[in-house]
């Protein structure tokens, strides 16, 4: 149940901070650093989450089939492939790494 | 069909095809990672913004707190008040209409419509990609959910391995010159080095923290980072737009975002 409201509130946060665009003064938004660091932090917590999701679980660190699933990933990305392909790549690797034994 | 004549009705409708799509593996890696049918539905319909959404389940997955996968998903979306801001500028929505637009200013709404030069052009590529992405990313989380649902144990298809990957295609199309690839690289140490020691979810915000720190005082382009997940506008070659070191140069004038340096 709890998990609910996090959600709910993650939603009202983002039809918030859309909506905010529309009737804050743009002079408070329009500043280039402001538009910086929305674009920094965008860079930043996609490349923290692609991370955690490689090679945490939980507290600690390991090194599992994940990170043949980034590797894929990045191969794939690196020849173009469209959205969808790339994340049938790092499937497949993580699932083909764990068939050969490699958890 | 007239409105088909439009070249913003016919790239905001390829791109919702492209983006609307790939809904099905949000749909899928929500449920694998422990949301429930209807849980997932409520952020596609109500947050509908593909990166905070994979924001909130990453965290999830990762054994994080409500919290954490809440702030995660809200900071970001903090672009998607920049996007709303010149939107606003851009295609001047009246009144009440201005609470509908918000819910469909998205990277690739706002992509559409910057892409275009005329306003009625505008108009209909903003809306044309927003209600379509709208519609097909619904539709294709459901998809993914019950598929998910129906999948059985999510390791054993490698679905953690898929959210790697879609985390990094996330990431893919924001990487355009040094600065950009710096600062992931960063962020990625930062996340290695405070996973031992912080609770989960935590690692991401540190990463967040060190991000902004280092958007406050540097000085690239004003809109890096600001990229869409799919190209509206595909040209080959445009890896690394102009990078002016003025950030108050160009590019950060209302009308133009999403780091296309192009128009056609």
């Amino acid at each position: 149940m709890s998990l609910w409201w996090w959600i709910l509130a993650a939603c009202i946060l983002a039809y918030a901070t859309k909506l905010a665009g529309y009737f804050v003064p743009a002079k408070l938004l329009r500043s280039p650093r402001m538009m910086r660091i929305a674009g920094t932090m965008t860079i930043g917590l996609l490349a923290s989450l692609t991370t955690v999701n490689a090679v945490a679980a939980g507290q600690s660190l390991v090194l599992d089939a994940r990170l043949g699933a980034l590797a894929a990933a990045g191969v794939a990305l690196w020849l173009r492939a469209p959205f969808l392909v790339v994340v049938l790549v790092g499937a497949g690797s993580a699932a083909a790494l764990r068939l050969l034994g490699w958890n | 069909m007239k409105l088909l004549e439009s070249p913003a009705v016919r790239v905001g409708l390829s791109i919702s095809i492209a983006t609307g799509l790939y809904g099905v593996s949000f749909g899928a890696l929500s449920v694998a990672s422990g949301l429930d049918f209807w849980q997932t539905m409520a952020l596609s319909l109500l947050l509908f913004s593909g990166g905070s959404q994979f924001a909130f389940i990453g965290v999830v997955a990762g054994g994080g707190s409500g919290l954490a996968a809440t702030t995660a998903a809200a900071l970001l979306g903090v672009r998607n008040g920049i996007y709303g801001m010149q939107m606003n500028a851009m295609l001047q929505p009246a009144g009440r209409l201005k609470y509908a637009a918000a819910q469909f200013t998205i990277d690739e709404s706002t992509a559409t419509a910057s892409g275009q030069e005329i306003i009625s052009e505008q108009r209909r590529g903003f809306w044309t990609a927003g209600l379509g992405i709208y519609v097909l990313w619904n539709l294709f989380t459901a998809v993914g959910a019950l598929a998910g649902d129906a999948m059985g144990d999510p390791k054993q298809w490698g679905l953690d391995g898929a959210a790697v990957a879609a985390f990094l295609g996330l990431l893919w199309p924001r990487l355009k010159g040094k600065e950009p690839w710096a600062i992931a690289a960063a962020c990625a140490v930062a996340t290695v080095m405070a996973v031992p020691w912080v609770p989960s979810g935590m690692p991401i915000l540190i990463a967040a923290l060190v991000a902004a720190v280092v958007g406050w005082f540097s000085h690239g382009r004003s809109d890096e980072g600001l990229e869409p997940d799919v190209e509206p506008y595909h040209r080959a070659g445009r890896i690394s737009g102009p990078v002016d070191g003025d950030p108050t140069g160009g590019s950060s004038d209302g009308g133009s975002s999403g780091g296309e340096g192009e128009r056609n």
